[in-house]
């Protein structure tokens, strides 16, 4: 059977987050991190959406766009999904999307992703900042199309999804569903491909569209107060040399515990 | 009036559902809790449920509702919250109540906080805790504008055993009218990849790795380690997800809950999808090169540097 493929329009939303290795330090007001200190990257879910992006349209042809709702830093994440391989960016652009909630963020992602007639939409399934896992969903709610979550695998055939969704303890579920559509991509769904040099001279001839928010960003929770979280547990650090230490943690391991 | 959304399947309800009737009760500070659960089976389910002390147990039953959709229990549960007009739907933050409840929120145009760990008061009125930043940090929090509010709790943050119980409810049945064209996903059987070789729960010790190990060329010092403590060898996910373990050494909420007598973390951060895997265990040893690490508030015994020095060091310790 000859299989016709038409070419799929998909929008990956991404997020600019601080990096794994990044140690957080509060700001003076107690409710949001000290952002000139933080290191960032493109939210790790987020990546592999675009990874799965990128291989839809390599098997069906298409274009990839890669879309944000952050503040003037969020443009680096742009830049490095183009490098990517990602066709062309949109930077929905304000300072107050910088520590907003999913409720926010999926309205404003909404409305930038509202004209441009996607086939299909992807984002990781949660942020590693707020990780509120929401937004994928609430994107979905917001432009009355059909979604799923937590995707491990993604089938296109004759205009419809078949997608792999983990359920937990081991267990997945296949679903089907119409496009266009929302999908929220778990993170080992494929291997990552990482920019080439060529791939970041490339993205600098791409097009960044700036785009602003029609409304006031509107929050949906408020954070009362940010803190170091209290420890349930009272660790006790074995110290000294490697070989110090280790007799240290096998006597406590053996005389204390008593699990070895 | 707080409304539980509990999980059930084929009659077998999720263990989160008790905990999240003790996250609704300690919410509900006397006020009158209502469990729904929906699916075929969930009239078996409501039988258990009316063990718990509340005013009432629906089971949500009707065609379009047979099997979990997104669609189907998004239509479902906002004629429930119509019925039932809470202040607060509670629901366990499981990865069905992760698919479901954010377009839940749209359709009722309400906020959601979403896996959260406690409940306190603040200024006299419920604020929620949970974890941000992997778990670096912790937020109080607040739900914005009108009632009723969705929250979502954490797996494990409430204890389902001191759910208060006996207040025999009364248990009622509501039909879901939902419109099959309403309803755009079509499920298959849930299946598990592959029967589970390793049966980790069974383990009574495991020295599980993380990021930290950096490559897989690096695997045979854990597996020492492993060897020497008569030990099994896991991971955290993302060393799954780049094939350096299989995936049926994952432990996790998308891999395998355990409790073994001894867990040694290696190179493990601690985020919070590992730990609600692993914090079952009676003795923790983390072994991170970064002290400010999520693992060290759960760990009992910490060694902090480089693991790479220290994983020779410990299992040349247990060989002696």
């Amino acid at each position: 059977m000859v299989q016709t493929l038409s070419p799929m329009k998909i929008a990956v939303c991404i997020k600019q987050v601080p990096t794994r290795e990044w140690q957080p330090r509060l700001a003076d007001d107690g409710r949001s991190i000290r952002e000139q200190d933080a290191s960032w990257e493109l939210n790790e879910p987020d990546a592999y959406a675009l990874e799965e992006a990128l291989r839809l349209r390599e098997a069906h042809g298409g274009e990839v766009v890669v879309c944000t709702a952050g503040p003037a830093r969020a443009a680096m994440v742009l830049r490095e999904a183009l490098a990517r391989g990602a066709d062309r960016a949109i930077h929905i652009e304000d300072a107050a999307l910088g520590h907003a909630d999913a409720m926010a963020v999926g309205a404003v992602l909404a409305e930038a992703c509202g004209g441009e007639a996607f086939d299909l939409i992807l984002t990781g399934l949660q942020s590693d900042d707020q990780g509120y896992a929401q937004t994928g969903v609430v994107l979905a709610a917001r432009l009355g199309l059909p979604h799923a979550t937590i995707i491990m695998d993604v089938k296109i055939d004759g205009g419809r999804l078949r997608v792999k969704r983990e359920l937990e303890g081991g267990w997945f579920q296949w679903v089907g569903m119409p496009l266009p559509a929302v999908l929220t991509i778990q993170s080992g769904i494929n291997q990552l491909r990482y920019a080439t040099l060529k791939g970041i001279m490339a993205a600098k001839k791409k097009e960044i569209r700036k785009a602003a928010p029609s409304a006031p960003v509107t929050p949906r929770v408020e954070i009362l107060s940010l803190y170091v979280p209290q420890k349930s547990k009272r660790t006790e650090i074995v110290s000294g040399g490697p070989a110090e230490a280790a007799a240290a943690l096998v006597k406590k391991l053996r005389e204390d515990a008593r699990v070895i | 009036m707080v409304l539980v959304i509990a999980e059930q399947r084929n009659g077998t309800l999720n263990r989160a559902s008790w905990e999240a009737i003790a996250a609704g009760q300690q919410l509900a500070a006397g006020s009158p809790v209502t469990v729904a659960v929906a699916g075929a089976g969930s009239e078996q389910a409501a039988k258990e449920l009316a063990a718990a002390d509340v005013a009432g147990v629906i089971a949500v039953t009707g065609a379009q509702v047979e099997h979990y959709t997104a669609d189907g229990w998004v239509a479902a549960h906002a004629a429930v919250v119509a019925s039932v007009a809470p202040q607060w739907v509670v629901l366990p933050h499981t990865y069905q109540t992760r698919d479901f409840a954010p377009a839940l929120a749209v359709k009722l145009d309400r906020a959601l906080v979403t896996d959260c760990t406690g409940i306190k008061t603040v200024d006299g009125k419920p604020a929620f805790t949970r974890p941000m930043y992997q778990g670096k940090l912790a937020a109080d929090v607040r739900p914005l504008g009108e009632a009723p509010w969705l929250v979502t709790f954490q797996i494990g943050a409430f204890r389902g055993d001191q759910a208060k119980r006996g207040a025999s409810p009364a248990n009622t049945r509501m039909d879901a009218t939902v419109e099959a064209a309403a309803i755009r996903q079509v499920p298959e059987e849930p299946f598990q990849e592959a029967r589970q070789a390793v049966d980790l729960s069974e383990a009574e010790r495991i020295v599980a790795v993380g990021r930290g190990i950096k490559g897989p060329e690096h695997l045979p010092l854990a597996q020492a380690l492993a060897e020497a403590l008569h030990a099994e060898v896991a991971a955290s996910r993302p060393i799954c997800d780049s094939g350096w373990l299989p995936m049926e050494r994952q432990i996790g909420s998308s891999g395998q809950t355990v409790a073994p007598k001894l867990y040694v973390a290696v190179g493990i951060s601690g985020a919070i999808q590992h730990v609600v895997g692993m914090k079952g265990a009676r003795t923790i040893v983390a072994i991170n090169k970064d002290a400010e690490a999520p693992i060290f508030e759960v760990a009992d015994y910490g060694y902090v540097g480089d693991l790479f020095e220290f994983l020779p060091a410990l299992t040349a310790e247990l060989k002696k």
